[in-house]
């Protein structure tokens, strides 16, 4: 049996769940009390106070625009990536409702704030195709092209998988929308400041993205509409973001989150590097388990993703093991979820149940050591083995009673 | 409050009566991969006394604990007991299990008394 030291404390625990959130930059976090401090006024007031917050509000939002290519009155802060999502596909339906066109393009692997909406939409009688995302992971641009029918209003494909890490060719499905004159939504929430992104260079109509998943706030994101594009409110009230999204801004959060999605843009470059040669070395250092398979392309995927299934056993009890030798990260399995099945994500790249429910998600951060992802391969090695240990499917597969899936 | 109660993480991190037993006269399977649980039992039945018992599992860390908490319930138990032990007794010994992690008690209840019916088909008796 392996033993559960308790070494590390809750401060030098290694994070390696970025995806589902990020720790604030100090940056962040200083813009952010100064604001709240200095220019915590209403920026629809009229007096100095008022339009001292408006100034910093306009200037996130020129930041904002300018790091992805956009211009300022393309871009609306949300509450997050949910929130932005939501937005963009309900206005997209409104738009081609009125036309007649009722018919959306999407994948199977979406995030959930994109597939619900489309659900719902379903209820109220459109038409949605979810394509296949093959073994890989990625979408092929030619299917997206086959899809596309007469009706077609609206494309959504997310820029990067927040599972498994795979970035979609974008630019590529992009301009397929475009010359077929169809709207181009992507969720670039896991994207945006780990990879770069550009709304014209990608033929890119409607984007999405959350503050928390790039050292910003939680509760701040914003979409990007091109010019002229329709946008339908999701909340009624005042005149605040041209009319589109009433209530207060978030003044302090909205300029933290620019600040952190300068620093993180800025950075990308020397962070990738190091991250992807992390992330590598893990992948291999994993890869030596026995009955182990890399979950979507070795390549085409975030810097900071790492998602393997491992045979013969469950994710929650590798987490919570994982955790007490210090490592925070995360699973696929339906146990960890609070639902019956696994994943729709491995499950949609074909990993059936049995092994959905064996993995594990590790998201690293930019300050990673070399330390650290030996220690990671170390730990993740072990428990498999000790899980694997009393696991009466290991020993029906290592008996040859089953065959093996992996 | 954290997920579990520390009775439950005991019992996972040190999991009691982990393996099995070569000469078993009573074994029980349940749950099955696509779920995500698996739980076996091992007994070892002597005068009517269930006098050893391990368990292998496939599983959450509630259904570890439930499997270890359950073989500590009816070690050295006569059978007449075994029979009653019931998931609502597993979850109580580990202070308390999580509404949706309830099943996991259930399990290891149904492991046993699988156990039990095979002992039953072996030694032609009823139990």
């Amino acid at each position: 049996m392996c033993s559960y030291n308790k070494g590390r404390g809750h401060i030098d625990m290694i994070y390696a769940d970025n995806a589902a959130t990020t720790k604030m930059s100090k940056t962040a976090i200083d813009t952010m009390v100064a604001l709240m401090n200095e220019e915590w006024g209403n920026p629809s007031s009229l007096y100095s106070r008022g339009q001292k917050a408006k100034e910093a509000l306009e200037t996130a939002r020129e930041t904002v625009a300018g790091l992805i290519g956009a211009q300022p009155n393309e871009i609306l802060f949300t509450s997050g990536g949910s929130e932005a999502d939501n937005q963009v596909i309900r206005s997209a339906a409104e738009l081609g409702k009125k036309k007649g066109k009722m018919h959306i393009i999407s994948t199977a692997f979406e995030h959930h704030a994109v597939l619900h909406t489309l659900a719902k939409l379903e209820k109220e009688g459109f038409d949605v195709t979810l394509l296949d995302v093959h073994e890989d992971g990625l979408v092929v641009p030619s299917e997206v092209e086959d899809a596309i029918r007469d009706d077609t209003c609206l494309v959504t494909i997310m820029f990067a998988n927040n599972e498994i890490g795979t970035i979609q060719p974008i630019r590529e499905i992009g301009a397929i929308c475009r010359e077929k004159g169809v709207l181009f939504h992507t969720d670039a929430v896991q994207a945006i400041g780990h990879v770069p992104v550009n709304v014209v260079d990608d033929n890119i109509d409607f984007l999405s993205a959350s503050a928390h998943k790039f050292h910003g706030p939680k509760g701040v994101g914003f979409l990007y509409a091109k010019k002229g594009i329709r946008l339908t409110n999701l909340i009624e009230g005042g005149a605040q973001e041209r009319g589109k999204r009433a209530g207060t801004e978030n003044v302090p959060g909205i300029v933290a989150a620019a600040a952190a999605m300068k620093e993180a843009c800025e950075s990308m470059d020397e962070h990738a590097k190091h991250l992807v040669a992390a992330r590598d070395k893990i992948i291999a250092g994993l890869e030596e388990i026995p009955h182990s398979a890399l979950n979507g392309d070795p390549i085409r995927r975030l810097p900071s993703n790492v998602n393997f299934c491992f045979e013969g056993i469950e994710g929650e009890s590798l987490l919570l093991l994982l955790d007490q030798k210090g490592i925070q990260a995360s699973s696929g399995s339906a146990c960890t979820s609070g639902s019956l099945d696994p994943s729709h994500v491995l499950l949609a790249i074909g990993r059936i149940h049995d092994v959905a429910h064996g993995s594990l998600r590790l998201s690293i951060g930019e300050d990673i050591t070399d330390a650290e992802v030996d220690e990671i391969i170390e730990a993740v090695k072990d428990v498999v083995a000790y899980l694997r240990g009393f696991s009466p499917i290991w020993r029906d597969l290592m008996a040859g009673k089953k065959e093996f899936i992996l | 409050m954290a997920l579990y109660s520390e009775k439950v993480m005991d019992h996972f991190l040190h999991p009691r009566n982990v393996g099995i037993i070569e000469d078993a006269n009573a074994i029980g399977e349940v749950g099955n991969a696509k779920c995500g649980d698996i739980m076996k039992m091992y007994l070892k039945i002597e005068d009517d006394i269930v006098q050893d018992v391990k368990f292998e599992t496939f599983g959450c860390g509630s259904a570890i604990a439930s499997s270890s908490m359950a073989t500590e319930l009816i070690k050295g138990q006569p059978l007449d007991e075994v029979r009653k032990l019931t998931n609502k007794a597993v979850a109580e010994a580990l202070d308390g299990l999580p509404d949706y992690k309830m099943h996991c008690s259930v399990l290891a209840e149904e492991a046993i008394q699988s156990a039990l019916e095979d002992y039953s088909k072996r030694s032609g008796r009823a139990v």
